[in-house]
């Protein structure tokens, strides 16, 4: 690597640094937009003991799901979970712990993580579990819950197109939790389908400016569809 | 006679008004898109970055990156827009959002409402349905008004772990449409050839009955 340039050639490269019991932040709603080879790679280095924020964790077999098989995870902190009979089985035997936290607040969390906000209040889950042992404060007389932001170890991205220099740009409801994440790792690194040329990507069109990310790998993409429903 | 589900979401729909960006949980909420009075134009909001939601696709159109918060293949409309997950919730905690409609396992008086846990049953999570009753100006509630034993679900104080807290404003269930103001349930409207005893029966909260009672309008 030189300069800007963050491309690396191989997933090792690409992970390289990743130890147990580290918090990875993952881009992905469902199994749309998430970074593939990336979570493939995780499983081939059996790291463990890991804490994965991320919306969802996949199914039994494709996406975050497939790092339950070894019990390489230990703690999801996600808005909703269980459409895998593995997570099911671990949750109940007590393998693996979840945080349960809605998902505009998920969102944020990364979000203020990425910009340097420690905390911040939200009426989200006010008078609800999720509001139980955290301070409230009342704001034009209505209350809200003080919420903690989140960065990770490592973030792990996909973007449809990346440039050499990690400018990013997500493609259709891929974006979704990505741009969030790409900004709360200590390594963030992009997986892209398509990596070109700086210069080619319109600035103004950037969804993530380089300065979020470290590394860049080109990823090739099953896209499985968790739903696939069509017009009747 | 109580409504069937369509005909729930139809009475839903007659709240949208011209130009309202509407957001619509799992279930009769999502049908309601398909009884939009001819006149009215809504915009449909999909929680995982999307305003502008269109119907499923056709074998064609199937496109692995457009799913809406259901993980469900979507397409978009003219006009739309799509942005990150932080962008979506922030118009939905924004206030930006104009109608929020979902299910509910429970609703009281107060306006709270509880729809996401059920305790020693296992739990997927909340989604963005607190994120939901905390933004949206317009909550309305669509749900059977009892359970399959008969027990109201419009209750003095919901039982269940709750979603929000003094948010909700309007229920709409098989039997009637209902405010929620003043600690109390207002009966606005009844479903055609339901009486009003038969909703007072099943209404567990406080409920406050005018002297006419209208049938719903289809």
């Amino acid at each position: 690597m030189a300069g800007f340039d963050k491309v690396v050639t191989s997933y090792a490269d690409a992970m390289a640094g990743l130890n147990d019991n580290m918090t990875i932040i993952a881009g992905g709603f469902g199994l749309c937009g998430i970074p593939e080879g990336l979570i493939a790679q995780i499983k081939t280095m059996g790291t463990s003991g890991l804490t994965i924020v991320s919306n969802n964790c996949g199914v039994d077999d494709f996406g975050l799901g497939i790092l339950l098989e070894d019990k390489q995870v230990k703690k999801m902190v996600s808005s909703y979970v269980g459409e895998n009979a593995l997570f099911e089985q671990q949750l109940l035997n007590g393998e693996l712990e979840v945080e349960l936290t809605p998902q505009g607040t998920l969102a944020e969390k990364m979000r203020a993580g990425g910009a340097g906000i420690p905390a911040f209040y939200t009426a989200t889950g006010y008078g609800t579990p999720v509001g139980e042992g955290k301070e409230v404060k009342e704001f034009n007389g209505r209350p809200y819950i003080l919420e903690e932001s989140i960065t990770g170890d490592f973030a792990i991205v996909k973007a449809w197109k990346a440039d050499r220099y990690g400018n990013c740009i997500y493609r259709h409801t891929a974006q979704n939790f990505n741009p969030m994440a790409a900004t709360a790792g200590k390594i963030t690194v992009v997986e892209a389908e398509e990596i070109v040329e700086p210069g080619e990507l319109d600035p103004a069109h950037i969804h993530t400016p380089g300065i979020y990310v470290d590394r860049v790998i080109l990823g090739t993409f099953e896209k499985r569809i968790e739903r696939r429903v069509l017009a009747k | 006679m109580a409504l069937t589900r369509d005909q729930i979401a139809t009475r839903v729909a007659q709240e949208f008004k011209d130009g309202d960006y509407v957001n619509l949980g799992i279930g009769i909420p999502t049908l309601a898109a398909n009884f939009v009075p001819d006149g009215i134009s809504v915009m449909l909001q999909s929680e995982n970055g999307l305003l502008g939601m269109g119907p499923n696709p056709t074998e064609e159109q199937v496109d692995a990156d457009m799913i809406n918060a259901g993980k469900e293949t979507v397409t978009a409309v003219t006009g739309a827009s799509i942005f990150s997950s932080a962008e979506s919730f922030a118009m939905i905690r924004g206030g930006h959002v104009d109608i929020t409609v979902l299910g509910a396992f429970e609703v009281d008086v107060n306006g709270n409402i509880a729809s996401w846990m059920i305790p020693n049953k296992l739990i997927k999570g909340m989604g963005g349905a607190m994120d939901l009753v905390a933004g949206a100006k317009n909550i309305i509630v669509t749900m059977t008004h009892a359970d399959k034993h008969g027990n109201s679900k419009l209750l003095a104080e919901c039982t269940l772990p709750l979603t929000g807290v003094n948010c909700i404003t309007k229920i709409i269930t098989d039997l009637a449409v209902l405010e929620v103001k003043n600690k109390a349930y207002y009966l606005l409207e009844r479903a055609p050839g339901v009486t009003v005893e038969e909703i007072k029966e099943k209404t567990a909260g406080e409920l406050v009955v005018p002297d006419n009672v209208p049938e719903m309008q289809f």
